[in-house]
């Protein structure tokens, strides 16, 4: 099992419960994988450095999971095949990664 | 003009050059920023960060400048080259800062 970080960035037509479903359906798709989610971040609609389809801004969200790396290559397919999903990126997390992200976790349940 | 003010000129300019200029040319020594305050990993995340090491065309700065080791310059880029990628930072850009 290595520790792995997804974000995905969702088209900004879509509305609250599809972005929602969206999420849910990708954390259902690791879970059912054999994948153990430890947390989810949505960051919201943010406006992006540079336009992506002609849009301006996406809906970011975050995933983070700890999963054997096999499915890594069938879970980028399903993204790539969702229409949702404008860009995405895995990052396999490192040790050090490993414990900013423990920390960073610590910082935002703090914030709310 | 006479030649003793010139030759009193030229004497002049010898003694200035043959004392040491005590102009600042170096200011203070650089330092990497991430060894000093132990950082271990750079978040691409956090776009706000990585702005300290980009320029106002949205370029990665050199080492030269910025004084961070290359270990850490080689975070850097990756972090800087993925927070492009999910537009959190601009491919190219102008007047950024």
């Amino acid at each position: 099992m290595n520790h792995y970080e997804a974000v995905f960035i969702l088209n900004p037509v879509l509305s609250d419960d599809q972005v929602k479903e969206t999420v849910k359906k990708f954390e259902d798709y690791l879970s059912k994988k054999g994948s153990e989610i430890i947390s989810t971040e949505h960051w919201g609609l943010k406006k992006f450095a540079y336009p992506i389809q002609n849009k301006q801004s996406g809906f970011y969200n975050l995933i983070d999971f700890k999963a054997p790396p096999t499915i890594i290559d069938s879970f980028e397919v399903e993204l790539r095949r969702d229409e949702r999903i404008m860009r995405y990126l895995n990052v396999k997390l490192d040790k050090y990664a490993d414990a900013w992200s423990v920390k960073r976790r610590e910082r935002n349940t703090k914030k709310a | 003009m006479s030649s003793i003010d010139q030759a009193g000129k030229a004497n002049q300019g010898e003694i200035r050059y043959l004392t040491p200029l005590d102009i600042a040319t170096k200011s203070n020594k650089k330092y990497c920023r991430f060894k000093r305050s132990g950082i271990k990993y750079i978040d691409y995340k956090d776009p706000d960060f990585l702005l300290k090491f980009i320029n106002e065309q949205g370029k990665i700065l050199p080492r030269r400048l910025t004084g961070t080791s290359l270990k850490f310059q080689r975070k850097i880029s990756v972090a800087v080259k993925r927070a492009r990628h999910l537009a959190l930072l601009p491919y190219q850009a102008d007047m950024l800062k």
